[in-house]
């Protein structure tokens, strides 16, 4: 009979996270572990030294990640992750900054924050979980929710337009954007691995299966549903125009998933005058 | 610190420049705001200031993200500032919040415009006084400084910054737009003769078990890191326990948000600046602060003049309030009078400590009150004639 040998009880990636606060709050089938183990071990791969790394978040499940990494951890303001991540960074440019929020945080009540870092190409990586809800407070209809779909202040179908990311980031003047989802485990560790190390402001979308907000209320039953739903739809093509990368999940359109933007626009710089 | 640019000398300076240069003098070296009549001139001085002096000046997109901005860079070790006006100072509530439960040292400096809403932008006003103490949601304690000439938005900037980094609180320097744009005398000292206050640093270097929000000292003041310091610290405006991490039972939230309260309470004395003048015998007691006190103090010394037993206390700081002065003050004394730039906010907090009568001189706002003004309020109140005594 073969016994099984127990090597160690440690993971590779328990010195990037608290292991004291780990079970984490989120939901069975939440992708947003996922996303923070592309994260953790980005982090171990960068070559920067652990104390180099902060992470600022906002308010909502998303906002939890920054208590679980074992760096530098900001668990700010709703929507005010990215301008108390930029005093930061203009502070200490030496330090990898990243913020690590959700679409309504970002995009809604922090929504001009993250033009406006944008158009400044300031030099910050944005990890943006997607999930087309908000979660935290039970599901309801956000800036990112698709045209139609439901949720539970929109229990009608949703009757407004969602942001299409990659289309206002572009617009904006980010150096780098790129949208996968939480099944692209690898492409999310790489993107952000080059993020990193990329000047300016770069931001990666990812779609995150967010089964007890969104699934609930659009007849996604688990969070392996809608992984295999991504798995389906997803086409991966960075030169698809970006007016034609908005998501609807309710249809067969495609999801198109990528790097859409990867340019060098000069990146922001406070003013220095020698006297 | 840095001390480089302080300007040592005498200088005939604008007030709110002499407020920038403050912030110079105390080794500022990150300023976020966002335009807004009367304080835009503290920004202009500073976007060409800052960069001279190896600091960043950034204009950011709203006051929201201006705040938000200086916790992060004072989280990441500068001394940080922004400034603003009422409109500015209402979107702030939201992250002095932050700043409170975060124990981030910073420095808010409120030029007041007569409001409410939008006011009159470019006239003064005092009726943010009980925004800056209550204007976040929730229980806390907040420091306010009022100057009431050029010399002290310098002088005031300077001890906002020390104060705000010992005791690892925001700081609110409460101006007007009277003071704000009077131009006078300003002395600036030299770099060495500048105050500076350190913020507390821990005894455990990293990787020792240092706790961010462990007290160590009867002060209740926590010893701050900063990013990049190598201590993998975790700040969240959640309630949180000692390791910083978010903890929500009540028994929790009660032991810290007491704390951070008694933390200013405990250490009033040391925060609180007054000043006052002719107290020995006074029966009537005029008590005012910015530009105000200017008034006050010269109707008081009128009547000084003329016999009158009236004295004078200009309230420099404004919060903690200073409960243990008015009490002993109106040990001896018949009547308060209080002169403010509005419908009466300073007054009340008086009514709260004394027995004695407190009679306010107040005005909405939208221009400086008369000496003569705050004279008749204290003839009427000492029985003296119709108040119809002049100055001359």
């Amino acid at each position: 009979m073969e016994t099984a040998i127990i090597v160690s009880d440690k993971h590779p990636l328990d010195i990037i996270l608290r292991e004291e606060r780990i079970p984490h709050i989120f939901c069975p089938g939440c992708g947003l572990g996922i996303i923070m183990r592309c994260y953790a071990q980005a982090i171990l791969d960068s070559q920067i030294p652990i104390a180099q790394h902060v992470v600022v978040s906002g308010i909502g499940c998303s906002g939890r990640v920054a208590g679980y990494m074992e760096i530098d951890s900001y668990h700010t303001t709703h929507g005010r992750a990215i301008p108390f991540a930029l005093g930061i960074k203009l502070a200490k440019p030496e330090l990898n900054v990243v913020v690590f929020s959700g679409d309504g945080d970002l995009a809604a009540i922090g929504g001009n924050h993250l033009i406006h870092a944008a158009r400044r190409n300031v030099d910050l990586t944005v990890i943006c979980a997607n999930n087309f809800n908000y979660g935290m407070t039970g599901g309801q209809a956000g800036p990112t929710t698709p045209y139609g779909a439901r949720a539970t202040t929109a229990p009608f179908g949703n009757p407004e337009h969602p942001f299409n990311f990659p289309l206002l980031l572009a617009a904006a003047g980010a150096n780098f954007v790129s949208r996968w989802t939480a099944l692209h485990a690898h492409q999310v560790q790489k993107d952000l691995l080059y993020a990193f190390r990329k000047p300016g402001f770069s931001f990666i979308e990812v779609l995150s299966p967010c089964p007890i907000g969104y699934g609930k209320s659009n007849q996604i039953e688990d969070g392996v549903e809608e992984m295999m739903l991504y798995k389906e739809r997803c086409k991966i093509n960075k030169d698809v125009p970006l007016d034609e990368v908005e998501i609807d999940m309710s249809s067969n359109q495609p999801i198109y998933v990528g790097r859409f933007v990867d340019r060098q626009l000069l990146p922001y710089q406070p003013v220095r005058i020698e006297e | 610190m840095s001390t480089a640019g302080v300007r040592t000398g005498k200088h005939f300076m604008h007030g709110d420049h002499a407020c920038a240069e403050g912030a110079i003098a105390a080794g500022c070296t990150f300023f976020g705001g966002y335009p807004i009549t009367p304080s835009t001139e503290i920004a202009e001085y500073l976007a060409r200031r800052l960069p001279n002096t190896g600091g960043v000046f950034i204009q950011m997109e709203d006051e929201l993200s201006s705040i938000a901005a200086v916790l992060g860079a004072s989280a990441a070790g500068s001394r940080a500032m922004t400034a603003t006006s009422g409109p500015g100072f209402s979107l702030m509530m939201e992250n002095l919040g932050l700043a409170i439960m975060l124990e981030i040292p910073c420095v808010l400096v409120n030029v007041m415009r007569a409001a409410p809403s939008t006011g009159l932008p470019t006239l003064p006003g005092q009726a943010d006084v009980m925004q800056a103490k209550w204007g976040s949601h929730g229980d806390y304690q907040i420091v306010a400084y009022a100057p009431s000439s050029p010399q002290e938005m310098f002088d005031l900037t300077v001890r906002a910054f020390n104060v705000a980094d010992r005791y690892r609180t925001p700081v609110v320097i409460l101006a007007d737009e009277v003071v704000g744009h009077m131009v006078e005398k300003v002395v600036i000292p030299s770099a060495k003769q500048i105050d500076y206050w350190e913020r507390k640093e821990p005894s455990q270097s990293p990787g020792e078990g240092f706790k961010p929000f462990a007290i160590e000292d009867d002060d209740l003041v926590p010893p701050m890191v900063h990013a990049g310091e190598g201590y993998r610290i975790h700040f969240t405006g959640l309630t949180h326990d000692e390791r910083g991490y978010p903890d929500m039972r009540a028994e929790t939230h009660h032991e810290l948000v007491t704390r951070l309260s008694e933390k200013v309470t405990r250490n009033a004395e040391d925060i609180i600046v007054i000043e006052d003048e002719w107290l020995e015998d006074a029966k009537i007691v005029v008590v005012s602060f910015g530009c105000t006190a200017r008034s006050a103090k010269r109707a008081v010394r009128k009547l000084r003049q003329a016999g009158m037993p009236v004295g004078f206390l200009r309230l420099i700081s404004l919060w903690p309030f200073p409960e243990r002065r008015i009490k002993e003050i109106a040990q001896d004394v018949d009547a308060f009078i209080v002169a403010e730039m509005n419908l009466g906010q300073i007054s009340r907090e008086i009514e709260r400590f004394v027995n004695q009568k407190v009679v306010g001189v107040n005005h909405a706002g939208g221009q400086m009150m008369s000496p003569n003004e705050i004279m008749k309020t204290i003839m009427e109140v000492a029985g003296r004639g119709n108040g119809h005594h002049r100055i001359r």
